[in-house]
């Protein structure tokens, strides 16, 4: 504060440049800066320096690379013929499709479980804590090796399969199901559902507007469900049904055609859902327990029952608690996912970090790959909860 | 207030980066105990690892996590087998006991980064002697020590009785091995389809084959064998005549020091050359007084051949006294008297219809 202005309204004089704080700050943050930089060109430098003297090959050159290997699971088409660069992208999407369904189940069965907690039914509440207690002290390495081994290998043979009518069947390949063959228009169907979908975006916010201003209400629900159901099934009807099924039939070692959910990502989902659900059932406990109980008291004075208590009055304000500690347990989800490689599951660690990483033996630019995708996987999680955050905060915050 | 903070600040920054970015040229320092060095002194290349295993009185020695036959720890976690066999040799040649050997236990997938970066002095781990391994991960194959290649197990029940039966079949394999390789390979080539299960350890595939998971374990040939004998009922698995590839296994050490890669590969020259001249770890001590030139060389009675490799000349007779000659070392661990009862077959020596054949010690 070296500017006083004094009483007759002149300017205070400027200081010289190296007492200017502006000025200063700058400078100090701009070398720090710069030392970082130096700092981490340093780092770079040298292990390249290094791994060219001991003749370890450096360079991204080997992704273009032929693989040479299978992979048990690949959302994309792969052979052996691919390279190195297409195992990366196989383990990504691997990776991507269990913690992104890991998220889903998870907050589904962490939600049911944090609310019967907090049950007056005391049979209920009493088992969702005993759930919460083992799942969440037991390591999650064990769960998984115990669901792997103890549940799904033990499941039987591919002759002697546990099976629904002719479409279905479990056994330790996996479940088979009949695999979906798209006719010649199916677009149309596709076209048809995403535009009910914009349909009852629409109709949401018009049912809301009314509901504000005349105070009637509109079956949402119901309406909805018929529209995402109905609609695509007329035009599905109109094309005359463009849609065949390819039935898993049973060969010398196991099933042949149709479509199938490994054991391995089978085991891994179940054992991250029921591990992280814990978690998150306690995130929501401790959520609903922070809405003063003086709103549960209001609302039930209003005439509202439990339900709608539960949905429309307590939980949007529990949000704002639950919120930041959910998006924690969605990172830990994503990350624990890299626990695939102890049952064979081909995630991006296992195919990439693993067989990848030991068939090349460029272990610096594989790993950093690695944890370059885990990162964007995490700050990408990250961000869309701040911004869901953000919509709920309260606006006095 | 924030101005002597942000210098604070600065110079701890400046400061870090000075000493860190000065002590990266170092060699890299794993354990306190252990400044096993990465790289050689360009001039001479030698000194490296053998002064660092010297001044540690200890080898440490890569093996893997329990193969029966090659490196298995027994109940009172003393490891045995041909590849530990191999480390021991080399430790009674350079530290003058067998018993002065540390064994690091490797999956397939990070021993060759256990090599690189010096955690282990060598990696004794039925490794695959393969051009890639070879030149582009900066190690050395100091030889071979078992002649092996790839076959595949099966359930006796499903009734294959040969490979190419096998089309649509599942398959367990260890990760990171040439076996992932060849067997896509041989399936490529034979327009057969499979689907591979990949498991970290030899163990895990062991169980997912034994609980159904696939239908044929592959691995190499030898391990196949050691691998039937941990199943609960080894008559329900039957070993399939095809062999796929050539899989030479040996120990490696690290590019950059020619010194410590001869003294491992004479080493394991000496052990077989030892069973050539019938040198066995029960006669080295009467066949010192040999008149034999040969055997005077290897026993080093009459020659300096081990202070060429920087040793003393008792390097290869407490070698073959404290772990034998190649063929004790093979009977001992996957011969017939062992579970594994693995024949000589290719392994035998050249003149007895193998391929065994260590460079003369002269």
């Amino acid at each position: 504060m070296s500017e006083d202005p004094t009483p007759s309204g002149t300017p205070a004089a400027k200081p010289p440049p190296w007492n200017d704080p502006f000025i200063r700050s700058i400078f100090f943050q701009v070398l720090a800066v710069a030392i970082l930089g130096y700092f981490f060109y340093f780092i770079f430098d040298n292990t390249l320096a290094n791994m060219a003297k001991s003749g370890v090959s450096t360079g991204f050159a080997f992704l273009s690379r032929e693989a040479g290997f299978g992979i048990l699971m690949s959302l994309i088409d792969y052979d052996e013929t691919y390279s190195y660069g297409r195992t990366f992208f196989v383990g990504l999407l691997n990776t991507a499709v269990v913690a992104a369904s890991g998220i889903v189940l998870a907050t589904l069965l962490g939600f049911v479980l944090g609310v019967a907690r907090l049950s007056n039914n005391w049979l209920i509440s009493k088992l969702a804590a005993l759930y919460i207690e083992i799942f969440r002290n037991v390591p999650l390495l064990l769960q998984i090796i115990f669901w792997s081994v103890a549940v799904f290998q033990a499941l039987p043979r591919p002759d002697k399969s546990l099976q629904l009518g002719d479409a279905f069947f479990l056994n330790n390949r996996g479940l088979f199901l009949p695999d979906p063959v798209f006719g010649a228009g199916f677009e149309f169907v596709t076209v048809a559902f995403l535009i009910a979908i914009a349909g009852v975006y629409f109709l949401k916010n018009w049912a809301r507007k009314r509901q504000e201003s005349t105070g009637q209400q509109f079956p949402v629900l119901y309406t909805s469900l018929a529209l995402l159901i109905g609609l695509p099934l007329i035009v599905f009807l109109i094309m005359g049904m463009p849609l065949s099924w390819e039935y898993a039939k049973l060969e010398r070692f196991s099933f042949v055609g149709g479509a199938n959910i490994i054991p391995e990502f089978m085991a891994l989902l179940w054992a991250l859902t029921m591990y992280t659900a814990a978690f998150i059932a306690e995130i929501v406990r401790s959520g609903i327990q922070a809405v003063s109980h003086g709103q549960s008291e209001a609302a039930h004075a209003l005439g509202l029952r439990n339900g709608p208590t539960l949905r429309l009055v307590i939980i949007p304000q529990a949000m704002r608690v639950i919120i930041p500690p959910l998006t924690s347990q969605y990172l830990n989800l994503t990350k624990n996912s890299s626990l695939a490689t102890a049952i064979g599951y081909p995630d991006l660690v296992s195919v990439f970090m693993g067989t990848t990483l030991n068939q090349t033996g460029q272990a610096v630019e594989i790993v950093a790959m690695t944890m370059a995708v885990y990162l964007t996987f995490s700050l990408s999680i990250s961000m869309v909860m701040n911004w869901y955050n953000n919509r709920v905060a309260l606006v006095e915050r | 207030m924030k101005g002597p903070i942000v210098i604070l600040l600065v110079v701890v920054a400046a400061v870090v980066g000075y000493f860190a970015g000065g002590s990266m040229n170092k060699p890299a320092e794993k354990k306190a105990m252990a400044p096993a060095a990465k790289k050689a002194e360009p001039a001479k290349a030698s000194g490296g690892t053998l002064a660092a295993v010297k001044a540690k009185g200890m080898l440490t020695c890569g093996v893997s996590t329990g193969l029966p036959g090659f490196s298995v720890p027994d109940k009172s976690n003393k490891w045995a087998g041909l590849d530990v066999d191999v480390c021991r040799a080399v430790a009674a040649a350079v530290l003058g006991s067998a018993d002065k050997v540390k064994f690091t236990p490797l999956t397939a997938k990070e021993r060759f980064t256990a090599l690189q970066s010096g955690e282990i002095d060598i990696l004794s781990r039925n490794t695959t002697w393969t051009h890639t391994r070879d030149t582009s991960l900066g190690l050395n194959f100091a030889g071979v020590n078992y002649y092996d290649g790839q076959g595949f197990m099966v359930n006796t029940k499903l009734g294959v009785k040969s490979a190419k039966e096998l089309n649509g079949a599942a398959v367990c394999i260890q990760a990171g091995t040439t076996t992932e390789l060849n067997l896509a390979d041989y399936f490529r080539f034979n327009n057969l389809k499979y689907k591979s299960v990949v498991f970290d350890t030899s163990d895990q595939s062991v169980k997912g084959f034994e609980s159904g998971r696939c239908d044929v374990l592959t691995s190499d040939q030898s391990q196949l064998y050691a691998l039937r004998t941990k199943l609960q009922n080894p008559n329900n698995a039957v070993v399939l005549p095809e062999v796929i590839s050539k899989e030479p296994l040996g120990p490696v050490v690290r590019q950059g020091d020619d010194q410590w890669f001869n003294i491992v590969r004479w080493t394991l020259n000496a052990v077989i050359n030892a069973e050539e001249l019938g040198i066995t770890s029960s006669t080295v001590d009467a066949m010192k007084t040999s008149k034999n030139p040969s055997v005077q060389r290897v026993l080093g009675t009459a020659s300096d051949m081990g202070k060429k490799l920087g040793l003393d000349n008792d390097w290869a007779a407490r070698a073959i006294k404290q772990v034998g000659n190649y063929s004790e070392m093979f009977e001992r661990n996957v011969g017939k008297n062992t579970p594994l009862k693995i024949s000589r077959g290719l392994n035998a020596l050249w003149s007895n219809g193998g391929i065994m054949y260590a460079p003369p010690i002269r």
